[in-house]
């Protein structure tokens, strides 16, 4: 598109030019195959999230006469042993674990900017204080301790569920945060905003918010990770409500009806490749953001591809010797040269 | 070892008699394994003679260290040697091509014919071992029939002899002043007795008193034990009080070949002309310091032709288009043993501030 | 020695925050929770179990609350976490001692296996880029985004359904009486073979990963350089200057993870019917018996900071840094 109108029209060039610089940040980080897969993968669960309800062939809590049958023409991942049809069970679920993990991560990611960003930029005692909560925090084994907030709830919707799995998972991200904060206020550019006395919060919200939000993203795509494990485990265990659909609850009932030793696997293996698939998603974003971030990481995994066909292993302390380097013959085989020269 | 010392020389001498150690031959050099890399040596060639402390100066990324790093294969990922020799000759005039050994071969050359003492010796200490073990491995490497007693009492007297007390063995890295690390590092590079050692910017995270002391530190134990030295530094003057002999790199390429009194009095290349400038005088009247203007060229988008043109004064039409080779000035005659990357010597003429020293 | 002390400041401060949640979850909760819980059991609570109830939660109004919270401590020191309610009367205290020891030898050992096993594996990846190796990397990714539990019904379903191989639930056999004899022993460990085995492969990915990233650092450093212009061995360079500096951000990210690996393995004694201390919690779950589920809790979280301690006793022991000052 963007060729094409330039090439017809010479005077569409320069004004194009100026944005396709400006996105070039997104661009690269779109290009990267790992965020792409993931990004789609995430995308698909989303529709599902939404449309899910709709598009279920049956409701998933109908009881039918088919029980216990294994992948079919009609229930095309089988049915539980009461006939209920386990694909409508996934599709339907998948709002709740998405809403969770969604509702989860930006309640956990705020608390983890708030925090983790104060104690980076006011240092000091504060910063103490701060660091060694979301250090308890972190120390703390979160699976016991949501157990016993959400087990002792009146209610427990999905909501709720949300808001206790985010108590818990906020202190990575914002033990992240910190540290980035406190390498970032020594710059240059904070230093001379402070300098022209510009105000505590002008200097966090434009001069140090924007450097994070790599982080910020990385921590929060990591956060929805943790709460849809948290979730899905919890569902599992039974704490939570055990009439809400989503991934966990299918597994809790495959489990109490002993779907393992009647061989039913179809009744708990696609909701794990579900939660594997949305989980891979997940990092696979991260990876992207880290590599994004990181261009060694990203030149590492580059390197090794060119590398290979190259014939040339880069080591520690012994650099390869390529005497063939001028890459324009390609009939001859990499590595040659030294054969040649020897 | 043939202790040969520096014997004093009058400008404009033939060649050194003195054996080649090392020889850099056509070295060349890439960043990156991919389609398009950054090709930061380029032919580069470099002699070090036996007993000679060699100076190597330019601007920071001109590939001096890379050089270095590069002869002894120890340059980093994504770092590719494409092409070259590095001859190494020892004592019995037995020469090998560091470049064409095997990892064991490499292996036992490294460190016991040449050791290196690397930039900022903050780092090139392994934090969570004792000098002494640190000292101790190298040698227990290259001589693993010797005793342990002998590579500890070895170890000792090495760190005595570069002035720090033996019991400093005990201690860990993070308790030495910098200062004492690079000693340190600099013990060890000597504790096996090597024939070159090759230092890189050894002094440039010290403060003044304690660069002299080590400088000073270098050129006694040079004496003593007659090795030869590769100095890499982008402080010329410095090299000017400790190098027989100085080259010049630019953009990848040695520019300027000379004894050092010659380089400094009588600079041959507009690129050492002004390099130069820019740094005050030793000796002798003030001047008005110059810099270059300019910036050094990005090497991954290099024009053809001399990388210096845009930046030279007296570049023509020649320089815009064809690389000049290192080679004879355009004294040759009263100057054998100085060599000039230089169209200008090249046939060109001589602008009047690149003639000093040469009789009209 | 500094650096010890304010470790073991750091746990004290934990460890109180622990209690002191412990004590302020039933607490702050909306509602009455023990006329809710007693309404959820229509009337088939025992009054013993009400009166325990209303210590647990402080809805006997005669006390402050700060009296209350003393008394907890008291009770605390005493060993006294109150009485379980699904297995009346008996004291959690108890209950738990009898299930600690099986999650410490099966979480414990299976922990330090899987971080030994991955920091290995790691090692190997991070100092050998560019090979074959590096395909192990994708396939840690699927590791760590499933649950634990799923690949614990996967193991279950394959070696204890499918292939019938190893015994799938229990600690031991249930015939056998828990005595030190050889038989015993032995059925302790065909039991634990599975789980153990199932908990090394799922948590062993982020150690791996972990300490490849930090091999790839530590290898650009200059000591690592310094050690291969010294001609020292592979080996030597490999594991002396890399591994063994690439190990101290990993011992200590092993001290932090510690919490979410633990609540995975509990997960994972649940599905295998293990009887530890994860067990017990699901039971507890099951059963809404709240004094066994917040004792576990604490008991869990000593735990996990006893295990931190003696992570950072070995950090101290591997870097000289922390030991002596200047």
């Amino acid at each position: 598109m963007a060729v094409n109108a330039a090439t017809l029209d010479p005077t569409v060039i320069d004004p194009a030019a100026v944005p396709a610089a400006a996105t070039r940040h997104h661009l690269v980080f779109l290009r990267n195959t790992k965020a792409m897969t993931g990004l789609v993968l995430l995308a698909v669960f989303t529709v599902l999230a939404v449309i899910g309800s709709w598009i279920s062939p049956y409701d998933p809590s109908a009881l039918s006469a088919a029980t216990m049958s294994p992948p079919s023409a009609q229930h095309w991942l089988g049915t539980t042993n009461l006939g209920q049809d386990i694909l409508s069970q996934i599709l339907v679920g998948t709002r709740g674990v998405m809403i969770v993990g969604l509702a989860a991560g930006i309640i956990a990611t705020a608390l983890a900017v708030i925090i983790g960003v104060t104690a980076g930029f006011i240092g000091g005692v504060g910063d103490e204080l701060l660091s060694a909560l979301s250090n308890i925090f972190l120390v703390i084994p979160a699976l016991p301790l949501i157990i016993i907030i959400a087990g002792q709830l009146p209610s427990s919707g999905e909501l709720t569920v949300a808001f206790v799995i985010s108590i818990t998972g906020w202190a990575w991200g914002s033990r992240i945060l910190r540290a980035q904060t406190l390498s970032l206020r020594r710059r240059d550019f904070v230093e001379a905003a402070r300098a022209n006395g510009e105000s505590l919060w002008r200097i966090v919200i434009f001069e140090i918010l924007p450097n994070l939000t790599a982080i910020i993203a990385s921590s929060f795509v990591g956060t929805v990770t943790f709460a849809i494990l948290s979730e899905i485990t919890l569902a599992f265990i039974g704490v939570t409500s055990i009439s809400n659909w989503n991934w966990g609850t299918i597994l809790f009932w495959a489990q109490s009806n002993q779907a393992l030793a009647r061989g039913a696997w179809w009744w708990f293996v696609p909701a794990g490749m579900c939660i594997a698939l949305l989980g891979m998603a997940l990092s696979l974003i991260n990876f992207g953001i880290d590599e994004f971030v990181n261009p060694r990481l990203r030149n590492t995994g580059q390197n090794a591809r060119t590398m290979r066909r190259r014939g040339i292993r880069a080591r520690i302390g012994f650099t390869p010797v390529a005497r063939s380097a001028q890459p324009a013959d390609p009939a001859q085989p990499a590595g040659r040269g030294r054969k040649d020269e020897a | 070892m043939t202790a040969t010392t520096t014997t004093p020389r009058s400008p404009g001498a033939p060649a050194s008699p003195r054996p080649p150690v090392l020889e850099v031959r056509n070295l060349s050099v890439d960043y990156g394994y991919g389609e398009a890399p950054t090709h930061v040596l380029r032919n580069t060639s470099l002699t070090l003679h036996r007993g000679e402390v060699l100076g190597l100066a330019g601007e920071s990324g001109c590939g001096k260290s890379t050089l270095a790093y590069a002869a002894t294969r120890l340059l980093p990922p994504p770092g590719l040697i494409t092409g070259g020799e590095v001859i190494f000759t020892d004592r019995f005039g037995t020469s090998v091509d560091l470049l064409r050994l095997d990892d064991a071969q490499l292996r036992a050359s490294r460190w016991r014919d040449t050791a290196i003492v690397f930039q900022g010796a903050m780092n090139s200490l392994n934090p969570v071992f004792r000098i002494g073990r640190q000292l101790t491995d190298a040698i227990r490497a290259h001589r693993p029939d010797e005793s342990r007693q002998t590579s500890a009492e070895r170890a000792a007297e090495t760190l005595e002899m570069v002035g720090i007390a033996a019991d400093r063995l005990r201690s860990y890295p993070h308790q030495l002043s910098g200062g004492m690390r690079q000693r340190v590092m600099i013990a060890m590079a000597l504790a096996l007795e090597p024939q070159v050692l090759i230092m890189d910017e050894p002094t440039t995270a010290l403060d003044v008193v304690m660069q002299r002391q080590i400088i000073e530190q270098i050129s006694e134990l040079r004496e003593r034990l007659g090795f030869s030295v590769i100095f890499i530094t982008h402080d010329v003057s410095l090299l000017i009080e400790i190098a027989d002999r100085i080259a010049i790199m630019y953009a990848g390429e040695i520019v300027e070949d000379a004894p050092a009194e010659d380089v400094y009095r009588r600079p041959r290349h507009p690129y050492a002309h002004g390099l130069l400038r820019s740094f005050p005088p030793l000796h002798g009247p003030r001047r008005e310091l110059g810099g270059i203007p300019g910036s050094p060229p990005d090497l991954l988008h290099l024009a053809p032709g001399c990388p210096f043109a845009p930046r030279c004064p007296h570049a023509f039409d020649l320089c815009r288009t064809d690389r000049p080779t290192l080679g004879p000035t355009a004294f040759a005659a009263s100057e054998p043993s100085r060599l000039v990357a230089c169209h200008l010597h090249a046939g060109g003429v001589v602008p009047r501030e690149l003639t000093a020293g040469v009789p009209s | 020695m500094i650096f010890l002390a304010r470790r073991i400041g750091f746990y004290l401060v934990t460890a109180w925050a622990a209690v002191t949640l412990n004590f302020f979850i039933p607490r702050m909760m909306p509602g009455n929770p023990v006329d809710a819980l007693i309404n959820r059991y229509q009337g088939q609570m025992s009054s013993d179990a009400i009166a325990s109830l209303n210590v647990l939660f402080g809805m006997d109004d005669k006390t402050s609350t700060f009296q209350q919270y003393l008394h907890y401590w008291s009770l605390l020191f005493h060993g006294d976490l109150g009485l379980s309610f699904a297995f009346f009367p008996t004291p959690v205290a108890a209950i738990i001692t009898q299930s600690l020891p099986w999650t410490i030898g099966l979480v414990g050992l299976s922990t330090v296996l899987s971080f030994i096993i991955g920091t290995l594996i790691g090692t190997a990846i991070g100092w050998r880029r560019g090979t074959w190796a590096d395909s192990i990397l994708p396939i840690t990714t699927f590791f760590s985004a499933v649950p634990y539990f799923w690949l614990g019904l996967l193991a279950i379903m394959l070696f204890g359904v499918v292939w019938q191989v190893l015994p799938a639930s229990g600690g031991y056999d249930g015939g056998l009486v828990p005595t030190f004899s050889g038989e015993f022993i032995g059925s302790v460990l065909q039991h634990g073979l599975l789980p153990a085995a199932t908990i090394v492969i799922s948590s062993v990915a982020g150690w791996i990963l972990g300490m490849r990233n930090m091999m790839v650092t530590v290898s650009s450093e200059d000591y690592v350089t310094v050690a291969q212009a010294k001609g020292l061995s592979e080996r030597r360079v490999m594991f002396g200057y890399a591994a063994r500096n690439a190990i101290l951000p990993q011992v200590s990210g092993f001290a932090l993870s510690l919490g979410f690996i633990v609540s995975g393995t509990l997960v994972m004694e649940m599905v295998f019917s293990y009887p530890g201390v994860g067990y017990v919690l699901y039971q507890a779950v099951t059963a809404k018996d709240y004094p066994l589920m917040q004792g576990v809790f604490l008991i869990i979280t000593l735990s996990v900071l006893v295990a931190n301690m003696l992570a950072d006793l070995i950090y101290a022991l591997l870097d000289p840094r922390t030991r002596q000052e200047g």
